[in-house]
């Protein structure tokens, strides 16, 4: 009976909760049915001894790979026998294979073959789709180079056309064209999709896709011209093989070049592509995911740092009483609630980002692009703000483990460094934030021209109006409700608006000052930032709130609504220069916004258990000793250093090989 | 070669590497001691680390107990004695990468709390490695047995386990732990004794113990971190370290002495831990970020132009100029507390320990304020790398999951903070009725004007206007939690729950007490260095940068009573914003400065040529995952391909 196996302060947690967590994890999951099927599909992989294998961290590198590329190929063929189509069962699917950990196949199945479905002409789909579909064909995704990254223009690497020969003649020509990083090429791949300039008739026709065989197929020894391998140990991904590529003088024939929108003619002619705004699609579609990836990873860290917190005890609160939870201690609730608040805050983003999306795609078809712009421009900053705060949030929870937080067996470790290249990939997060910012100025120099806007945006029209009545903004500070969840999402709005008019107005006079616009634009960037992060962090408030009026259940919407606040008044107090600059809260109200915040901290804590079970990780997935759904952390922990690598004898051959031979000598 | 982009960067530095580099070391005669004993350690094959982004755990622990007996040869035949100048340099140029470490805490402890019969029995076998010893805080039961004159040690249930100690899990075979003692059924507090672990002959376990390695860790592979459980484990009666208290063949208890000094001891391990386990990694993340910065190019800042060096973006100097700042100013802090420290050493040896309470406080505030800084400063460079910084090559990776144990060893950094503030609590409530206080907190007493006098954006340029804003700010911050303290426990809440309810607070004002001493100890330290006109400008350059960005980030706390006003606030930033720009011009001399050989850093992206991308590759072919075929291609990838795994 696992009831009684369960440590007693989390049973205690738990019979102490205020709402029911399933109802919570349907929400979460967007719907009874779903989550239904998520564990349906969860049981399959768990209960397959197919996938079964030797906790992770006692592995070299080498082995994880070789695991990862086990269980990878396995998972296709299953997920084949069983018939899973769905996108979002597929994900399920790979996620409790791998337990939410990069796996070598990420980049064929996620970008080799929606590229070939996107970009091929049929000819070149017949002939490397159903190969690529059975893995006779591995391919990857080949676009970083070791000195070119987000800056895509700057990318070297070269594909000349010979009409001689009909072929495309690829170079690397300098260190810093080698193709470096791509999942799967190191190892794995034996084809690889590679961007490259396209040099045709003399001139440059700028980046393209081509086809580009890497290894032998039969021995998998890489091809004349072609140099491959992995490019060495990483702070985490250590199951992927990423890699780099470098191509001498290596020919592929001209009907390799992804040619469904460009074209190169056998003699050389270059037909150019109808535009392409499908390409800002599959973007906005990336980087929606990585704003659900931070909400899952911050919700793992979370789940393992509350549940240890409930279980470990330290020093005392009252003279002479027993050790009490270190969750009761107001530092440590400061710590993980307001993350806590911010992990859900993040679902319900991601889940808004993903719907739209798919509503918008719908009208992609039928031609209607109005709302894309807006969108591409929210999800760049939304992915930045998110991955930053949820990087920032799962090395804080892992820290209020103290020691051992740093121990791979809490999990919290892997979860970390998994994620942390979110930050990095998909765009950098900087450039992310001024993408957003080039939209957020356009906007304002609209609404400055006495046009207005629409979308999200929209409160920028309100500053022409404030402009007119000064005294208004005096008046606005009083009227804040510090707990009214839509009292508080104007508060940010108008405090988006005052950084966005700050930047914009910065930004005027660095371009009054100088001739060039790049320039001004550089200079300016810091305050820019600051307006995308106000306009992101307004955004999430206001999607937060709106969310609550969708709870049905009171006890549920009860407690959502008290993260809400949490969510809202804990940024306030992280951010009250900007609040008090701006005259949008006065001193008093701070020190209101201070209060309630830990106030807020009291109301939650009974709950804390609660609502990280309701995140619903199973235990394998979550890979922790620390965040176990029973509590039993510390003969748990025990039993996992025992299989220790150092620990494989009981004297370790460095005293043989070392400590004796000197202490004899000495 | 040097790469052309940063060979530009150093023909226009404003003031000479070398003489800053002199100063920082103390001295031009320092500089040579440190350069030669560098060298040395880097000449001889047995310490390199050249392998070690490509090594297992096991591998790992084993170089570290290869270079550590290594190391004693080489003192031997170099003539480097354990308490000589060289230590801290053979330190630096090892990277703290060897075994014993903990052997030597053990030794030291022994030093302090052995008596003169302990101290003479067994500093030279552990000098001599005739022993090898760890060190563990506990929270075992001990009892002492009358009838053998012996303590007998338990480990009570499973958490109460020893976990961590260094040294323990394979190496030691002696430790030092804290336990409480029970004679006779009365408890006599924690005291330190030395317990056998294992056997001299064959290392393998003595009777009643358990212990090992404690698993994998995010760094520290080196490391065997272990841990001990004890049943049964009798001690002698003399193993009890008695220089302050003994244990009587009848039981009898005697104290002698203070037993204050066993806080000297960790303020001791705080204070020197800030300087080599802090502040060194955070200058080795700077001076890779930085040149790395000033060779990666990418957009163009100028249509027609090249691609730009990220280091011109503004975004990028703002993520990575503070840190630099902040790597000078926590130098200088360190030296600052280590000038304290041996004042209060030399007051102690006077048998004047009036001076403890301020140093204990100081120790753990700043050690809690300086790691986790720098802890987020270091993840700033990381992350200001893009992908590169992700991969072990670029050394960042290695500094980072080292630097942010220190947030944690040493003394968690909440409870720190918190024992700060109660000295500053203590301290407030004493200023403010006239007592005296220690010079470093009477300005919680000082009248300072109501509102910040500055005019326009220069003024934020002067010392005076800044370092009193920090301590307007610091003394608010402490003044009103003491008053928040105050009305919960005069409402009738009790004591400790007061204390809970406002240890957020209390928190943050420990903080800003740290922060305005660090500001202000940096602005004297430029003040102090009239004679070198050309690094006192730069150094004042990131003197008003660090407070300004502190201000910048910090804004809520500076607006918040209106001591600075929203006008003023646009002017720090401007202010701020304008000195990124200036401080851009000497980055890479100034992470010159610090001196950091290549093979220190041992990162693909900061070496002193610039070769990055040379070096990445090369190093990148090292790989063991490059050398031999992997036996996953024969296992699964070719059965895959070749379809043979099954139909698919």
């Amino acid at each position: 009976e696992p009831t009684t196996m369960m440590n007693a302060d989390l049973r205690r947690e738990r019979a102490a909760a205020t709402f029911q967590p399933e109802l919570l994890t349907h929400i979460l999951d967007g719907g009874a049915e779903r989550t239904r099927r998520r564990k349906e599909i969860e049981a399959l992989v768990i209960n397959d001894p197919d996938f079964q294998h030797e906790d992770l961290n006692f592995l070299s590198r080498s082995q994880r790979y070789e695991q990862a590329i086990r269980k990878s190929s396995l998972m296709v063929m299953k997920l084949r026998e069983y018939g899973i189509t769905d996108p979002d069962e597929i994900y399920w699917f790979k996620s409790f294979v791998h337990r939410g950990r990069p796996e070598p196949l990420d980049l064929h199945l996620g970008m080799f073959l929606p590229t070939l479905l996107t970009q091929a002409t049929p000819e070149q789909q017949d002939r490397f789709f159903m190969p690529a579909w059975n893995l006779e064909i591995i391919g990857t995704y080949a676009q970083t180079e070791m000195g070119h990254g987000t800056h895509l223009r700057g990318l070297e690497t070269t594909a000349t056309y010979d009409p001689a020969t009909q072929e495309f003649i690829l170079n690397s020509p300098t260190v810093t064209s080698i193709k470096w990083w791509p999942g799967g090429l190191g190892k794995t791949s034996n084809h690889a999709i590679v961007l490259a300039q396209l040099y045709t008739q003399g001139q440059c026709k700028g980046l393209h896709a081509f086809i580009v065989p890497i290894r032998q197929l039969g021995t998998h020894e890489p091809l004349p011209g072609i140099t491959v391998g992995d490019i060495g140990p990483k702070f985490g991904y250590d199951e992927m093989d990423n890699g780099y590529l470098k191509m001498d003088n290596f020919r592929i024939p001209r009907e390799n070049m992804l040619m469904k929108y460009a074209q190169v003619e056998p003699d050389g002619t270059y037909v150019k592509p109808l535009s392409d705004k499908l390409t800002y699609g599959t973007m906005v579609f990336i980087r929606s995911l990585i704003v659900g990836d931070s909400a899952r990873s911050l919700s793992r860290a979370c789940t393992i740092a509350i549940r240890y917190s409930a279980v470990r005890h330290q020093s005392e609160l009252k003279p002479g009483e027993p050790e009490p939870q270190i969750l009761d201690y107001q530092t440590q609730q400061y710590k993980l609630f307001p993350l806590l608040a911010t992990a859900y805050a993040f679902h319900f983003v991601g889940a808004y980002i993903k719907d739209t999306y798919h509503r918008i795609s719908g009208d992609i078809h039928e031609g209607d692009l109005s709302e894309l712009p807006e969108l591409h421009a929210l999800t760049a900053g939304l992915k930045a703000f998110t991955s930053w705060t949820a990087n920032a949030g799962i090395e804080e929870c892992r820290m209020a483990c103290g020691g051992h937080g740093y121990s791979r067996c809490s999990g919290i470790p892997d979860i970390y460094v998994t994620f942390t290249p979110s930050c990095t990939y998909e765009g950098e997060n900087t450039v992310m934030m001024l993408q957003t910012a080039r939209f957020l100025v356009k906007s304002y120099t609209q609404v400055s021209s006495g046009q207005q806007v629409t979308g999200m945006v929209s409160y920028l029209n309100d500053l022409s109006r404030q402009r007119i009545q000064p005294q208004h903004v005096a008046a606005r500070s009083v009227a804040v409700r510090i707990n009214d969840p839509v009292s508080l999402v104007e508060a940010y709005k108008s405090r988006a608006a005052r950084l966005v008019e700050a930047a914009a107005k910065n930004l005027q006079a660095e371009l009054n000052h100088r001739k060039s616009k790049e320039d001004a634009w550089n200079r300016t960037s810091v305050d820019l930032v600051r307006a995308s992060e106000a306009h992101c962090h307004y955004v999430i408030v206001k999607l937060f709130t709106a969310k609550l009026a969708e709870i049905t259940n009171a006890a549920v919407r009860a407690v959502l609504t008290e993260l809400c606040l949490l969510y809202a008044l804990y940024g306030i107090s992280k951010n009250t220069g900007d609040f008090l600059q701006a005259g949008i809260l006065t001193d008093a109200q701070i020190t209101q916004v201070n209060q309630r915040v830990k106030e807020l901290l009291a109301i939650i804590r009974p709950n804390a258990v609660a609502l990280v079970d309701s995140f619903d990780f199973h235990d394998v997935h979550l890979g922790s000793v620390l965040g176990r759904y029973d509590g039993n952390v510390y003969e748990n922990m025990f039993e996992w250093a025992k299989k220790s690598p150092l620990n494989k004898t009981e004297v370790h051959e460095s005293f043989h090989k070392h400590l004796k031979p000197m202490q004899s000598k000495l | 070669s040097v790469n052309p982009d940063l060979a530009s960067e150093r023909q226009t530095a404003s003031f000479s590497v070398e003489k800053l580099t002199a100063w920082l070391d103390g001295g031009a005669e320092h500089t040579r001691l440190r350069r030669a004993v560098v060298e040395a350690i880097e000449r001889d094959p047995v310490f390199s680390i050249e392998n070690q982004y490509f090594q297992s755990q096991n591998e790992r622990y084993e170089a570290a107990v290869r270079k550590a007996v290594h190391l004693q040869k080489k003192m031997q035949e170099m003539g480097w004695t354990d308490d000589g100048p060289e230590l801290k340099y053979i330190y630096r140029a090892l990277s703290g990468d060897l075994a014993f470490l903990l052997h030597r805490i053990f030794i030291r402890s022994i030093s302090v709390l052995g008596s003169d019969k302990q101290i003479a029995k067994w500093i030279p076998l552990a000098t001599q490695y005739q022993l090898i010893g760890s060190y563990a805080q506990t929270e075992l039961g001990h009892v002492f047995d009358i009838a053998t004159q012996e303590f007998v040690l338990n480990t009570p249930n499973i958490s109460a386990m020893k976990w961590w100690p260094g040294d323990m899990g394979r190496s030691a075979t002696h430790t030092v732990v804290f336990a409480q003692l029970y004679i006779n059924g009365k408890c006599y507090g924690v005291h330190p004794f030395i317990v056998q672990i294992r056997s001299l002959q064959d290392h393998s376990l003595c009777p009643g113990i358990t212990a090992g390695d404690i698993g994998p860790k995010m760094n520290f592979e080196h490391t065997d971190n272990g841990y001990l459980m004890l049943q049964n484990v009798r001690v002698p009666r003399e193993n009890m370290l008695s220089k302050f208290c003994e244990v009587q063949p009848d039981g009898t208890y005697v104290r002698r002495g203070s037993q204050k000094i066993n806080y000297f001891t960790m303020t001791t391990v705080r204070i020197s831990l800030i300087s080599d386990e802090v502040v060194i990694p955070l200058m080795k993340a700077c001076t890779i970020a930085i040149r790395y910065s000033v060779v990666r190019r990418q957009s163009k800042l100028k249509p027609g132009e090249q691609e730009a060096k990220i280091l011109d973006y503004q975004t990028q100097q703002e993520k990575l100029l503070p840190q630099l700042a902040a790597a000078y100013a926590f130098y200088f802090i360190s030296d600052y507390l280590q000038e304290l420290f041996n004042r209060g050493y030399r007051e102690i040896q006077r048998k004047n320990f009036d001076m403890l309470p301020e140093l204990h406080a100081f120790s753990s505030g700043f050690k809690a304020m300086v790691t986790q800084h720098s802890t987020s400063a270091v993840e700033i460079c990381l992350r200001a790398c893009g992908g590169h910084g992700y991969s072990l090559l670029s050394g960042l990776p290695s500094l980072y999951t080292k630097i942010v144990a220190s947030c944690l060893y040493e003394g968690e950094n909440t409870i720190l903070l918190l024992q700060t503030a109660r000295f500053l609590i203590k301290c407030f409530m004493a200023a403010s009725t006239g007592q005296p206080v220690p010079p470093s907190v009477t300005y919680l007493a000082a009248v300072t004007p109501e509102k910040c006098p500055a005019k326009n954006k220069l003024d934020f340029l002067s010392p005076d206007i800044y370092t009193e804003a920090y301590q307007h700010m610091a003394a608010r911050l402490i003044s009103s939690t003491a008053a928040k303290l105050q009305d919960l426990i005069q409402s009738g809440v009790k004591k400790h729950d007061a204390w809970n309810q406002c240890t957020v607070q209390l928190a943050q004002a420990a903080k800003a007490h740290c922060h305005y001493i660090t500001v202000k100890n940096f602005a004297e330290t430029v003040e102090k260095l009239e004679t070198q006109p050309g690094i006192q400008k730069i150094m004042k350059h990131l003197c008003d940068l660090f407070a300004l960005h502190g201000i910048f980030s910090n804004a809520g706390v500076f607006l918040h009573d209106g001591y600075v006003s929203g006008a003023q606030m646009d002017m720090v930033t401007a202010s701020y914003l304008d000195l990124l720009a200036v401080i851009r011009k000497d980055a890479v001399p100034l992470v010159d400065a610090f001196d950091f050989t290549d093979k220190t850093l041992n990162s693909a992206l900061g070496s002193y040529d610039g070769q990055v991308y040379q070096r990445l590759y090369e190093w990148a072919q090292k790989s063991p995952t490059n050398k031999q075929m992997s036996p996953a291609y024969e296992r699964y990838l070719k059965p895959l391909l070749h379809k043979t795994l099954s139909k698919l």
